[in-house]
C-alpha cells in the first residue's frame, strides 16, 4: 500500500488511528520524562522500573481476578515505585553501588513476576490469557479508553512540568544550591521520579517491560545532541518520541508479523544514530571536519612560523628563499603554500618563496595572539 | 527423587556456581549493568547462529551469541568515548536496539524457525532433562549439562590461573598496569567469560534471570564481607542454596523454576540486607541512632563544662535550654552516668574527674579536627562499645 492510502488509513481505521494516536501520545510524553531521567544520570532508572513492574502487574491480577488495564498498571505503578524506593534505600543505606542496586532490583521483581505469571498460568481461570502481553508489549490491544487515559495523563504531566519548571530545573543542575536557596529537594525529588515510574508503567501495555527502557532514553538522548538548553532539548524529545510512535506504528502495520514495540525502538535507535552523526555542534561527522581544520591550520602555523625564523635572521624580509629549503620540515605542501599565497602572506617566484610585509606582522604575533587566545 | 529431578537441580546449582564467580567481579568493578545488557544484546546472535546451526546447544551458536555479547560491550564503550551521552545512556541505548534486533528477526523468520523469544527470555528448566547428548548411541546426560559443566570448568580454571590478575585490576587499576597486567586484556577476558555464561545458561533459566544469578548470590554476600575470596565462596553458596530450594518451591507451587529461583535469591538478599551485623539496614540505623546520642553527649558536656552557676545545670534546664525532647536527654543523661562522666547531686549535673578530660579532649578534636584525636579517644572513652 503506499503512503497516501496508509495515511487515509490512518484517519479511517478505528484500531490504526487508535494506535498511531497512542503510541504518538506515549512517544511524547516518554521523551519528555526521559529528558530529565537522563540529564539526572538515572537512564537505567528506567529499565529496573520497568522490570520492576512486572510483579505488581500480577498482584493486581490476583487479587481483582480482572484483567482491566487500568487496574493492572495502578498495581504496576506501586510495585514500580516499590522497586524504586528500594533502589534508593540499598545505595543510601548500604555500600552496594547503584549499578548493583538496579541489577537486583530489575532481575528479582521480574524473577518474581515471573513466578506469578506461570502460577496464574496454571490457575483454573480462563481470563487469565493475555497477561503476557505486557513483557513485549501489544499496541494492537490498545484500546480508546486506553488513548484517553494516556493524554490526561500526559495532560497532568505537562502540567506539572510547567508549574515546577524552575525547581526541575534547579534540582536537575545543582541540587546542593537548591537545598540552600531553601526548596524541599526531597519532595521535587520524589515528585519527579514519580512521574518517570508512571511514564513507563503508561508504556507497558503498548511497548512492554523488556522494550520501555529505550523509549524514555532514546529519544532524550537524540535531543540532547541538538542543543544545550533545557526546555528545547524536553520539546525536541517529546516530539522525536512521537514520530518513532507514529513511524514505528506505520512500519509494523505494513508489514507482516512485525509486533509494534521492537519497530519503535529501532525507530528511535535509528533517529539517535543520526543525532549522534549529524548534529552539527555534538555530531561525530561535524567533529571530525573540525578536527581536520584544525589540524589544517595548525601545519599553516607551522610553516609559517618556520619561514618567520629563517627571515628574522635577514634584513630584508622579503629576501627570496629556495622553496627547498622547507623540504626538511615536514608540515608544508603545495596546498599550504597555496593558501599562504591567497592570504597574501608569501609571494611566490619561481621555485622562491618571499615573505610579505604582511605576513611578517601575523607570523611574529602568531604566538601572542594564541597567548591571549588562551587567557 | 526421580533421576530427572536431580538432574533439574545439578544443573540448576552448575548455572548457579558458573554465574556467581564473575558476578562477584562485576559487582566489584561496578559492571552489574552490563551483564543486563549482554543478556539481553545476545539476542540477535542466538537468532543468527540459530539459523546456521539449526541447534539451540550447538558451540558454534554459543560462540556466535557471546560475540555479540562483546560487541555490545565495545559498542557502549565506543559510544561512551565520543562523550556524546554518559556511560549508563550508552548501556541503556545500546542493548535494546539489539535486542530488538533479535526480535524482529525472529518475528519475520517465524514460520522457519522453531524459536520462542518467551523461551530465550525466561528459559525451562523443566524441559532440560530431555534434551539428552548421545555419544555413539550411548545416552551420557542432558546436553545443557554437558554445556554449562564445560563452561564452569573453563571458568573455574581461568579463575584460578589469573586469580592475582583479576585481583588487583578489580582494585587498582592503576597498580595492575604498572605491574604489568594489561587491564583492558583482563577486563575483555572478563566480558567473555561473563558473555559465554549468559548465552550457556540462558536455555536453562533464561536471559533476564541470568542476570539475577550473576548479580543478586554476589551482592549479598558483599554485604557480609569484604574480603574477595570469601565473597566468591559465600556467592557460590547463596547460589546454589537458592537454585536447589527454588527448585523445591517451583515444584511445590507448580510455577517457572527460574522464577522462583530468583525468588529465593531475593528473600535472601532482603534477609541478609535487613539484617547483615554491621552493615544490614537495621544496624546502619541502630548505628546512626546511637551516634546521634553521642554527638548529643557530647554537645551536653560541653555545656556543663561552660557554665558554672547551679541554675544552668539543673536537670530540667536541659529540656528547656538545649531543647531536647524528655526521652533524649534521658537517654543522654542515663548514657553520662553510665560512663561516670558526671555525677547527679540534687537534681543538679556537675561533671566528674572523667567527663573533664573528655569534654577538653573533645574540644581539641572539635578545634584542630584531626582524624587522629578522636581515634584514641575512642579508645579511651568507649561509650556504647564497653
Amino acid at each position: 500500500m503506499d503512503i497516501t492510502e496508509y495515511i487515509k488509513l490512518v484517519f479511517t481505521d478505528y484500531t490504526l488511528r487508535t494506535i498511531t494516536l497512542g503510541t504518538a501520545i506515549l512517544g511524547a510524553v516518554t521523551g519528555m520524562l526521559g529528558s530529565f531521567a537522563v540529564l539526572r544520570k538515572q537512564s537505567l532508572l528506567g529499565d529496573a522500573i520497568s522490570h520492576a513492574a512486572l510483579p505488581g502487574i500480577a498482584i493486581a491480577f490476583l487479587l481483582t481476578g480482572a484483567k482491566d488495564s487500568n487496574t493492572l498498571l495502578l498495581g504496576a505503578l506501586v510495585s514500580g515505585l516499590l522497586g524504586t524506593f528500594w533502589i534508593r534505600g540499598i545505595i543510601s543505606k548500604t555500600h552496594l553501588k547503584s549499578d548493583t542496586a538496579l541489577g537486583l532490583i530489575l532481575s528479582l521483581f521480574f524473577g518474581f513476576g515471573m513466578l506469578l505469571l506461570t502460577f496464574i498460568q496454571k490457575q483454573p481461570n480462563a481470563n487469565q490469557a493475555g497477561l503476557d502481553k505486557y513483557l513485549f508489549g501489544q499496541a494492537a490491544t490498545l484500546l480508546e479508553s486506553d488513548v484517553w487515559m494516556m493524554s490526561i495523563v500526559t495532560g497532568i504531566c505537562l502540567f506539572v512540568l510547567l508549574l515546577f519548571w524552575k525547581e526541575f530545573k534547579i534540582l536537575l543542575f545543582d541540587a546542593d544550591y537548591t537545598k540552600t536557596l531553601g526548596f524541599n529537594t526531597k519532595f521535587i525529588d520524589v515528585l519527579i521520579t514519580s512521574f518517570i515510574v508512571l511514564a513507563i508503567v503508561l508504556g507497558l501495555q503498548t511497548v512492554g517491560v523488556v522494550l520501555m527502557s529505550a523509549m524514555l532514553l532514546a529519544p532524550a538522548a537524540a535531543a540532547r545532541q541538538w542543543t544545550n538548553s533545557l526546555s528545547v532539548m524536553v520539546f525536541l524529545a517529546a516530539i522525536f518520541g512521537a514520530f518513532s510512535g507514529v513511524f514505528g506504528t506505520a512500519i509494523s502495520a505494513t508489514q507482516n508479523n512485525l509486533s509494534t514495540g521492537p519497530v519503535i525502538v529501532i525507530v528511535a535507535s535509528v533517529f539517535v544514530l543520526f543525532s549522534f552523526i549529524f548534529s552539527p555542534s555534538r555530531g561525530l561527522l561535524f567533529k571530525q571536519i573540525r578536527f581536520i581544520k584544525n589540524r589544517r591550520d595548525l601545519q599553516l602555523h607551522k610553516t609559517l612560523a618556520f619561514m618567520y625564523n629563517i627571515v628574522e635572521s635577514h634584513e630584508n624580509i622579503s629576501h627570496p628563499h629556495a622553496i627547498k629549503i622547507l623540504n626538511n620540515f615536514q608540515g608544508y605542501t603545495k596546498s599550504t603554500l597555496q593558501k599562504l599565497v591567497s592570504k597574501n602572506y608569501v609571494t611566490l617566484d619561481g621555485g622562491m618563496w618571499s615573505l610579505t610585509e604582511e605576513g611578517f606582522q601575523a607570523a611574529s604575533n602568531l604566538y601572542n595572539q594564541q597567548n591571549d587566545n588562551n587567557e | 527423587m526421580s533421576s530427572a529431578q536431580i538432574e533439574i537441580q545439578l544443573i540448576a546449582s552448575l548455572v548457579a556456581i558458573a554465574c556467581a564467580i564473575p558476578g562477584t567481579f562485576l559487582v566489584l568493578r561496578k559492571m552489574a549493568m552490563i551483564s543486563d545488557a549482554i543478556s539481553h544484546s545476545i539476542l540477535p546472535g542466538i537468532v543468527i547462529g540459530f539459523f546456521i546451526t539449526q541447534d539451540l546447544n550447538s558451540p558454534l551458536l554459543i560462540l556466535l551469541a557471546a560475540l555479540t555479547g562483546i560487541l555490545t560491550v565495545v559498542l557502549v564503550e565506543y559510544i561512551q568515548k565520543t562523550g556524546l551521552v554518559k556511560e549508563d545512556t550508552a548501556i541503556g541505548l545500546v542493548f535494546p536496539a539489539l535486542f530488538s534486533i533479535g526480535v524482529i528477526m525472529i518475528a519475520k523468520n517465524a514460520n522457519d524457525v522453531h524459536l520462542d523469544v518467551d523461551a530465550v527470555l525466561l528459559g525451562e528448566l523443566a524441559f532440560a532433562p530431555f534434551d539428552r547428548l548421545m555419544v555413539s548411541g550411548i545416552d551420557v546426560g542432558p546436553k545443557s549439562l554437558w554445556i554449562i559443566g564445560a563452561i564452569l570448568i573453563i571458568t573455574i580454571g581461568l579463575l584460578f590461573a589469573f586469580f592475582k590478575e583479576l585481583k588487583v585490576s578489580t582494585f587498582d587499576v592503576g597498580l595492575a598496569a604498572s605491574l604489568g597486567f594489561s587491564p583492558v586484556v583482563i577486563h575483555y577476558g572478563l566480558m567473555t567469560v561473563s558473555s559465554i555464561t549468559t548465552v550457556g545458561a540462558f536455555d536453562a533459566v533464561g536471559a533476564i534471570l541470568v542476570v539475577a544469578l550473576m548479580i543478586a548470590p554476589a551482592a549479598t554476600a558483599y554485604l557480609l564481607t569484604n574480603e574477595l575470596k570469601r565473597m566468591l565462596i559465600y556467592a557460590i553458596c547463596f547460589g546454589v542454596f537458592s537454585a536447589i530450594s527454588g527448585y523445591w518451591v517451583a515444584h511445590w507451587l507448580d510455577a517457572s523454576i527460574a522464577g522462583s529461583i530468583t525468588t529465593m535469591l531475593g528473600l535472601l538478599f532482603l534477609a541478609v540486607y535487613l539484617f547483615a551485623p554491621s552493615r544490614g539496614v537495621i544496624a546502619v540505623l541502630y548505628r546512626e541512632k546511637q551516634q546521634r546520642t553521642e554527638v548529643s553527649l557530647l554537645t551536653f558536656l560541653l555545656h556543663l563544662k561552660n557554665h558554672t552557676e547551679v541554675r544552668e545545670r539543673h536537670v530540667n534546664h536541659l529540656n528547656e535550654h538545649i531543647n531536647w525532647q524528655k526521652v533524649r536527654s534521658k537517654t543522654v543523661l542515663n548514657l553520662a552516668l553510665k560512663n561516670n562522666m558526671i555525677q547527679l547531686d540534687n537534681n543538679i549535673v556537675s561533671l566528674t574527674e572523667k567527663g573533664e578530660d573528655f569534654t577538653s579532649q573533645a574540644i581539641d578534636y572539635i578545634i584542630t579536627n584531626e582524624d587522629g584525636k578522636i581515634e584514641h579517644m575512642k579508645d579511651d572513652f568507649f561509650l556504647f562499645r564497653g
